[in-house]
């Protein structure tokens, strides 16, 4: 039976995760053409090992040297990892306070603190990223609030700015931040600070000796599930984001559904694919290694 | 003891000011009269009768909802299945590949999903529609289902199994009559988390949907996109309605589920001493 509940989800794995990424990689090195599908050559078995050859002697790495000769995309993935990097960050200081906050909470409000956190996880991301245009927007609430506190005499343009992609960043991912963080903090014990200071420790010394060695796990994987995902990501910078803003999720969308360019958007999806290998690997390592040590 | 010191104090309230204000104001201005988002002008419900009346927004209510209903059942039978075996199997030949093709998914961004899975689709000639969607979300969300339920199989007591295993049990009856029935929360956890995952997809969607099948996240994309609308904020106050009350049901229950285990248990010692 245990074969069975193996090989299940494992050919649906292979066929519908990991056959996908091999057509990827495949169109990718293909030439665009207008015919359906948008691209050549196909394979054709009907000439035997001629058709093989042919197809094979076809591919090139046409759209790769492309990618690297245009500045845009070059300018696209920096500006991304750039981006996703800025946003972790931002991401990390607002989240942190609030773990650490939630952790040295009573316990019998933990709960309904970690409740809170989670709720706005379930509300659809596109209407928590919508929630902000009328938010940023030049008439928007936030000018609005600010002319009326004086603050400011003419609105700010924030929206359609990266501005408004970190805000947006930082608001929709804030959970994946909190969650891990509070998950490795929830366990400390506050006697463990309370010896630290009589000891003759200051507040600051403290925390870096007690608290941050035991949040040390909670904020690599936290930092892992903001950057990596926010590196690809299309719905934030294409709502938020102005024209100048380079993210290589909306480059990648707009090769494919308004260029119809299939072969450079696979190409724009494999090296993106390289780029995240990396990180995705480290987060992976990361992973396993908390588990164990956990059991 | 825990104590709050001020700054602690301070960040939280700030933190959730950040996370609900946002929502609140979007709630409060689905009630506007008037169309300029940002302008109040009086209390009206118009824009939820707008909501009701749009035969637009209904049907592809309709899709989403078909949708994540199978996705959400397949992937959790696929997930637990994955979880369960990647748990009680040794070594096996290619374990690394079937343990990352489960954790890839989880953080691979969507538009390279999404990319993938269309060109298979047309590659194997499948034609785009409601069936690719479900293939498509079946296959991302059942590896969050199998995250989650392989988090509560780590605590699970392997004995009960083995009991039923030396009283004459096959594998699977075992699975069925113990292991499935005490999983079980975690089960209908990761369902839940399916069926919102799906509800709320709209690159994986958009890819995979083509131009026969239109899901709700889509439809309020391509609105959004040319603006604030107050019907949209009347959509997404429904939504977030929906979703917190079945939030904190499925919480409260589940509550009930685990407070009313731990008295099983303390009979169960009881008994025993």
């Amino acid at each position: 039976m245990l074969r069975v509940f193996t090989a299940i989800p494992y050919v649906w794995l292979l066929v519908l995760f990991l056959v996908p990424f091999a057509i990827v990689a495949k169109i990718s090195v293909s030439d665009y053409a207008i015919s359906i599908p948008p691209y050549t050559p196909t394979l054709d078995f009907s000439e035997g090992w001629a058709g093989v050859n042919a197809f094979f002697a076809a591919l090139d790495f046409e759209n790769f040297t492309f990618l690297a000769e245009d500045e845009l995309y070059w300018k696209a993935y920096l500006s991304s990892v750039q981006i996703a990097a800025i946003a972790t960050f931002l991401t990390l200081s607002v989240g942190f306070p609030i773990a650490y906050g939630m952790a040295r909470a009573p316990r019998e409000w933990q709960p309904a603190l970690l409740m809170l956190v989670i709720l706005p996880f379930w509300t659809s991301f596109l209407i928590r990223v919508y929630a902000w245009i009328g938010i940023l927007a030049n008439e928007g609430f936030l000018n609005q609030f600010l002319m009326w506190l004086g603050v400011i005499s003419e609105p700010l343009q924030i929206l359609n700015t990266n501005w408004a992609v970190y805000i947006g960043i930082v608001y929709t991912y804030l959970p994946f931040m909190i969650l891990p963080i509070y998950a490795s903090l929830e366990r400390m014990d506050p006697s463990l600070l309370e010896a630290a200071e009589d000891l003759g420790c200051s507040r600051t010394a403290a925390f870096w000796h007690v608290t941050w060695p035991l949040a040390r796990p909670g904020v690599i994987a936290g930092c892992f599930l903001v950057f990596i995902p926010t590196v690809g990501e299309f719905v934030i910078p294409s709502l938020l984001g102005g024209s100048d803003t380079l993210m290589i999720g909306k480059v990648l969308w707009e090769e494919f559904f308004n260029n119809r360019d299939w072969p450079v958007a696979s190409a724009v999806a494999i090296i993106l694919l390289l780029i995240l290998i990396i990180p995705i690997v480290l987060f992976q390592r990361h992973e396993t290694k908390e588990r164990e040590r956990g059991a | 003891m825990n104590r709050l010191s001020w700054f602690n104090v301070v960040s939280l309230t700030l933190g959730f000011a950040f996370l609900y204000i946002p929502m609140v104001i979007l709630v409060i201005f689905s009630f506007n009269e008037s169309k300029l988002v940002t302008v109040w002008a009086g209390f009206s419900t118009k824009w939820y009768g707008e909501v009701i009346r749009n035969e637009a927004f209904l049907d592809a209510a309709w899709v989403t909802l078909r949708v994540a209903f199978f996705s959400a059942t397949i992937a959790t039978v696929l997930g637990t299945m994955a979880a369960y075996a990647m748990m009680r199997r040794g070594a096996f030949v290619g374990r690394t590949l079937f343990s990352g093709m489960i954790y890839a998914p989880l953080v691979m961004p969507e538009v390279i999903t999404g990319l993938s899975l269309l060109l298979l689709f047309i590659a194997i000639g499948l034609d785009r529609g409601v069936l690719t969607i479900i293939l498509a979300h079946t296959t991302f969300a059942m590896c969050y289902v199998s995250v989650v339920v392989s988090s509560r199989l780590v605590s699970f007591d392997n004995s009960l199994e083995e009991a039923a295993l030396d009283l004459g049990c096959t594998r699977f009856q075992a699975f069925m009559s113990v292991t499935l029935p005490i999983i079980a929360p975690a089960v209908i956890a990761g369902w839940l988390l399916a069926f919102t995952l799906s509800l709320d997809d709209l690159v994986i969607a958009s890819f995979t949907a083509g131009p026969s099948a239109t899901t709700l996240p889509i439809k309020i994309f391509s609105s959004v996109r040319l603006g604030v609308s107050p019907e949209i904020n009347a959509l997404s106050t429904i939504i977030i309605g929906i979703v917190t009350v079945g939030v904190l049901v499925a919480s409260v229950l589940s509550k009930r589920q685990i407070a009313q285990a731990r008295r099983d248990e303390a009979m169960a010692d009881q008994a025993e001493g």
